[in-house]
């Protein structure tokens, strides 16, 4: 173990997270802190107040110059010529028979300027698939950002009074999944995007990846957090936080054998874009009559944990399926689960059954998401 | 959070044994008391699930009688003797968090000892504490 951990790669936060006494973890080749003070009160100051996490392990690729729109719209299935400058969006990049290579987030710096938001797991492989797909296109310039900053996310119904502290840009304009630019903890420049992983209002900020910064801002954000009991929150409420809200996770509910019609992503998908690649195989997908099977939100009603792997049964024992990610939901205090199962037992209340180390344990389906942050309640 | 807040000091009384699978047995005459210890529910954490055997269920040394799951890992119990399940702790039905705020003293069950032979194979306190450190490398 001592030999594995030498050659993980670590964030400019590690030692930082090793004085607050995290739990490390190898996640994807990084040496990433799953929990702190524990998993269910991270999830619970998420959800209640506010937590910060090192999301810096997420890769960041630009395209830039005048072929660059061409380029993304290439690239990715949602319609980046729909952006406006400080806008992003929900994409993903995509193989040709219409499985993912990754799902990403786009931003658009300026016009024919992009910044692409990808997973820590398939940086490499997405960094390469970048270049092989629109590399030869004429006017665009590749630049893999990811080592370039400290990402840190900053995460609940506190956030905003949380980091309003620490800049003056006025952060109420700031519209979810939008971004800007403004002075955070004295840094210029600092991106700033209402954007998250928590299915909670919040920001991720983009501050310069040496260690004393890193560990300043990190400092910082937890002091203005204080009053409203910030915490740091490790991979695990990460986790927890993201499956109560069915956002999806490269390897479990999307991957390069689920096409994006299973995944229920299919909104995202532009296809009356002119060309992407993957978009043959969605439009051929649609005129087959739809994807066969489909990614479903699970409540167990009987006793038993659901996780990720367990098979997927009808009430008599038929195997149809298999739980992508599955969990105690710690805010919602009921056991969750995602899965794929054939599109006849789809339907909302349909009852099946877990496979819970041999013993099938009774879950019926429910609409995803299991969790929706409420809605401000705006007095006139 | 403060820093070293929650930086416990695990402990592995010396009266107890203790087996790899990392459970703890203290034995009072012909019955032993079984639980987890603080390496097993700090590296779980949050623990949110106890499946408890019955009374008069049979335990076979070394074989599962149960499981322990946290918000992030399941993981099954193994009986550190052979003997008969005398009584479980109700408790941690409703309130199976109890482990981790004190694993020395939240038992799981009491087992009437079918071969009281069999605590010789157990690990002492200071076996255990060795063990648990050549296995996370420290």
């Amino acid at each position: 173990m001592a030999e594995a951990t030498a050659t993980l790669r670590k964030t400019a936060l590690n030692a930082t997270h090793r004085t607050h006494k995290a739990k490390m973890v190898d996640f994807g080749g990084w040496d990433m802190p799953v929990e702190y003070s524990g998993l269910i009160a991270e999830h619970l100051a998420v959800r209640t107040g506010v937590g910060i996490f090192d999301v810096s392990h997420m890769g960041d690729i630009q395209l830039r110059g005048p072929g660059s729109l061409a380029a993304v719209n290439q690239l990715c299935m949602n319609d980046a010529s729909k952006l406006q400058g400080g806008q992003a969006h929900y994409s993903a990049m995509l193989y040709p028979n219409g499985t993912f290579v990754d799902d990403v987030v786009v931003h658009k710096l300026s016009d024919n300027d992009y910044l692409i938001v990808i997973n820590a797991g398939t940086r490499e492989k997405d960094v390469q698939w970048v270049r092989s797909q629109i590399g030869h296109m004429p006017g665009v310039h590749v630049n893999d950002f990811s080592d370039y900053y400290t990402q840190l996310a900053i995460q609940g119904p506190k956030a905003v009074e949380t980091l309003q502290k620490l800049t003056s840009t006025d952060l109420s304009t700031i519209k979810n999944y939008w971004f800007t630019w403004g002075q955070v903890c004295g840094l210029h420049n600092v991106m700033i995007a209402r954007t998250g992983y928590t299915g909670e209002d919040g920001f991720e900020i983009y501050v310069p990846s040496d260690e004393p910064t890193s560990a300043r801002v990190w400092a910082e954000v937890l002091e203005a957090g204080a009053e409203f009991g910030i915490i740091p929150c490790g991979l695990g409420a990460r986790n927890t936080l993201r499956l109560e809200s069915a956002m999806a996770l490269y390897g479990h509910e999307i991957s390069e054998t689920i096409n994006v019609f299973e995944a229920g992503l299919g909104r995202y998908a532009k296809l009356e874009k002119d060309s992407f690649v993957g978009k043959a195989a969605l439009v051929e997908i649609q005129a087959a009559g739809g994807p066969k099977r489909k990614l479903v939100g699970l409540e167990m009603i009987d006793r038993g944990i659901a996780r990720d792997g367990y098979p997927v049964a009808t009430l008599d024992g038929t195997k149809i399926g298999e739980v992508t990610s599955g969990s105690p939901a710690p805010f919602l205090k009921k056991n969750i689960a995602m899965a794929y199962v054939p599109v006849q037992y789809a339907g909302v209340d349909e009852e099946l059954a877990v496979e819970i180390r041999g013993q099938l344990v009774k879950a019926k389906v429910v609409p995803l998401p299991f969790y929706k942050k409420p809605k401000k309640v705006v007095l006139a | 959070m403060k820093d070293g807040e929650n930086a416990k000091i695990m402990s592995y009384p010396a009266d107890y044994k203790y087996t790899k699978e990392h459970e703890w047995i203290q034995v009072d005459g012909a019955v032993g008391t079984v639980g987890i210890t603080d390496y097993a529910q700090n590296s779980l954490g949050d623990i949110v699930f106890v499946e408890l055997p019955k009374i008069g269920d049979v335990l076979e040394s070394g074989k599962i009688f149960g499981s322990v799951e946290s918000v992030k890992a399941v993981s099954d119990l193994f009986s550190p003797v052979s003997g008969t399940v005398t009584a479980v702790n109700e408790e941690l039905v409703g309130a199976p968090e109890k482990i981790n705020s004190d694993a020395n003293t939240t038992w799981i069950l009491k087992v009437e000892l079918s071969d009281a032979a069999q605590l010789s194979g157990l690990l002492s306190a200071a076996d255990y504490e060795a063990f648990i450190a050549e296995e996370t490398g420290h």
